[in-house]
């Protein structure tokens, strides 16, 4: 695949020498209208790439915090539609900021491959992350994806072996995923040391960046994390940030600002990565 | 060009699907797993070892074969409300009387020696109205491997007498109480426990769904029931029976009764599911090939209730063991080729059929086959009265009577 604003913007954070600052929010949470006030903060705040969520009711990857953040979504009305629509509304504003949507199959195979793609690429996603299409199902989605000009992001995990690696990169672009932990996400603090050698595996089979996620909570474990990492992921932190400004279920003054607050922290973690011990 | 293929026995395909269903629909972190899985069952099934281990323990432990009984009196039932001029034989493959009390064990047997014999030292099961629970912590106690069983709060509460009983096994219960507490919400939990504790877990399916290879495998090790139905039916009749019939949550005891005779043309072959308060009901039954469209849930493509963005619906019945809103894969394709007809039975059919069958057969049914003998209430009387239907009674109600009670307004102190 040619250049894309996810290729652009890992290059650009690697000249400055620092891995990429990657968050997570739901689209949706709490309401439409926050959501989007929050996408829209996060790059001047420090995010470097925004991956959004397309909420399911049957998150089976996601731990309690993203399960949490996926209702409030969808009992606030959002819908894939609605996802597509915060996604366009971001981009009339910000051309360079790369936007992933994550979720599951479901919502999109109901929509429409061929559909979800031409509305997901008008829109202004660059890439997807669809965490129940395995390689093995490529035809469904990510081959599509990639015709129509969007990056299609893999996980790669600690079961998935040097044997099955190649497979698993074969037609993923824009980076890799590795997910740090066997696990949910927002649960264990991944091992720094365990991590680094699994992305030095991962990078002797590809020249796409690495971003690392799964477990990443604070400022401390992105510094860790980042030092050998293209790319830290931050989603369920991030989530419960929201969480915890909400009063009666609802976006309060302080919404905004507790994810703010927390990815410029995030920001200077990762900015620190590479300093000299 | 398609063409109807020369077997409807032959699926899934090496990728696991059946047609358009089926598959592989998970996160990476369990695709190796599922790999792992799918050679070490092609190895067992191969391995005469295996099979003679299997076939010790249904006969010796669970009981096996379970009788084929002819319910005279349902069938007298039947013939007069047709002033006695038609009516089908009615016949119940008796899998209640099984060890545990209903199908289940059929394939935990199978998937313990599978366990077993891939090195696996823990369990963990989702459950609905808990007989696969029970049955999963009944042969976990027996290999004395511990085990884990994930089961919806609202579940938890509405079949009190399961719980104690996989406690009672040394099972660890575990109430969900994400999204609506019931069995979907369950399995989410087990799939995020098996993506969690990788090396040492394995996940037995109750159903005949989930990713590849668990339909398939699941459809096999329930097999058994058709099988024998088939022998046992020639041995009294000297034929094939003219219909099958079975319930439909997940669909394993259907599959196991209907996969050996779908290349039996002459068999008619009906799956009934829950109709709840009537499929017209919004999210007020869990018929999904009745009232709901393909999507993707749980590792694979299947007929799913679902709203217009694709998000799951809860579904509603009576039975705690059929509001799933999902449907093993290969019932999907049956569907879409025709061989099975599917149909709903509502709650109040099922409850009438549950209380007939317990007066006049002297057998208390589980709500769930109460389903597939309301069907067979409507269809014996338009049948002429040599032809038969054999009807898979999947298990006993024991584990109903106090929802039961309650719903015909009688007052039970619980246990």
């Amino acid at each position: 695949m040619t250049e894309t604003r996810i290729s652009r913007r890992f290059a650009a954070v690697a000249a400055q020498g620092r891995p990429a600052l990657v968050t997570f929010v739901m689209a949706g949470d709490p309401d439409f209208d926050t959501a989007l006030s929050i996408v829209s903060a996060l790059p001047a705040a420090g995010a470097d790439v925004i991956e959004i969520g397309m909420p399911f009711s049957d998150p089976m990857a996601d731990g309690p915090a993203i399960q949490a953040a996926g209702l409030r979504a969808l009992h606030g009305g959002q819908t894939l539609v609605k996802t597509i629509e915060l996604v366009r509304r971001f981009r009339a504003a910000d051309a360079e900021t790369p936007i992933v949507l994550m979720g599951y199959y479901n919502p999109i195979y109901v929509y429409g491959p061929e559909r979800f793609l031409t509305d997901a690429k008008a829109a202004g996603v660059d890439g997807l992350i669809v965490v129940d299409l395995p390689p093995e199902a490529d035809d469904e989605l990510c081959t599509p994806a990639l015709a129509a000009g969007l990056n299609f992001i893999r996980l790669a995990t600690p079961t998935t072996d040097d044997h099955r690696l190649p497979r698993v990169l074969a037609n993923t672009s824009g980076f890799v995923y590795y997910v740090s932990i066997t696990g949910i996400t927002g649960a264990a603090k991944p091992d720094a040391a365990r991590v680094a050698e699994a992305v030095g595996r991962i990078k002797r089979h590809t020249s796409l960046p690495v971003a690392v996620g799964f477990g990443v909570r604070d400022a401390e474990t992105a510094r860790e994390i980042g030092r050998n990492a293209d790319g830290v992921v931050v989603g369920s932190a991030i989530v419960q940030a929201i969480a915890g400004s909400l009063v009666d279920g609802k976006a309060s003054p302080a919404t905004v600002a507790a994810v703010t607050t927390l990815v410029a922290d995030l920001a200077r973690g990762v900015a620190a990565a590479r300093a000299a011990e | 060009m398609t063409t109807m293929p020369n077997s409807l026995r032959n699926g899934p395909d090496e990728r696991g699907f059946f047609g358009l269903y089926g598959g592989r629909f998970v996160a990476e972190t369990l695709m190796p797993l599922i790999l792992e899985l799918e050679q070490a069952y092609d190895d067992a099934r191969k391995d005469p070892a295996f099979k003679a281990e299997l076939a010790s323990l249904s006969t010796h432990y669970a009981g096996r074969p379970s009788a084929l009984y002819y319910a005279e009196r349902l069938t007298e039932h039947c013939r007069a409300l047709t002033g006695g001029k038609f009516g089908a034989e009615i016949w119940f493959k008796r899998e209640e009387l099984n060890h545990t009390g209903s199908h289940k064990i059929n394939n935990c047997l199978g998937q313990i020696l599978l366990a077993r014999r891939m090195g696996k030292t823990r369990i963990i099961a989702e459950t609905g109205a808990g007989q696969h629970g029970v049955a999963s912590a009944t042969v976990s106690a027996r290999f004395g491997l511990p085990c884990v069983v994930y089961m919806g709060a609202t579940d938890v509460e509405r079949q009190k007498p399961n719980v104690f009983r996989m406690k009672l096994l040394g099972a660890e219960v575990n109430p969900v109480t994400s999204g609506a507490g019931t069995l979907k919400d369950a399995m989410n939990e087990a799939l995020r426990d098996w993506v969690t504790n990788v090396a040492d877990t394995y996940y037995l399916i109750g159903t005949a769904a989930g990713p590849h290879p668990y339909p398939a495998m699941v459809r096999d090790f329930q097999s058994v029931i058709g099988t024998e139905t088939k022998e046992q039916f020639h041995a009294a009749k000297g034929r094939l029976p003219d219909a099958v019939i079975a319930c439909i949550g997940g669909g394993s005891n259907a599959i196991g009764l209907f996969h050996p005779f779908l290349d039996d043309p002459e068999v008619a072959i009906y799956g009934v599911e829950a109709g709840g308060h009537g499929v017209d009901v919004p999210n007020g039954h869990a018929a999904s090939m009745t009232g709901g469209r393909p999507g993707v849930l749980h590792g694979n493509r299947t007929y799913l209730l679902q709203d217009g963005d694709g998000q799951i619906l809860e579904g509603h019945s009576i039975s705690a063991g059929l509001d799933y809103p999902g449907v093993g894969p290969e019932h999907s394709w049956l569907k879409d080729t025709g061989r099975v007809t599917y149909v709903p039975a509502t709650d109040k059919e099922a409850l009438d059929a549950f209380v007939l069958c317990s007066k006049l057969e002297g057998i208390i049914p589980a709500l769930e086959p109460s389903h597939a003998l309301a069907h067979v209430l409507k269809l014996a009387p338009t049948m002429d009265k040599d032809k038969s239907i054999v009807l898979c009674l999947s298990g006993r109600g024991d584990k109903d009577v106090f929802s039961v009670a309650g719903y015909l307004g009688e007052t039970m102190s619980e246990m």
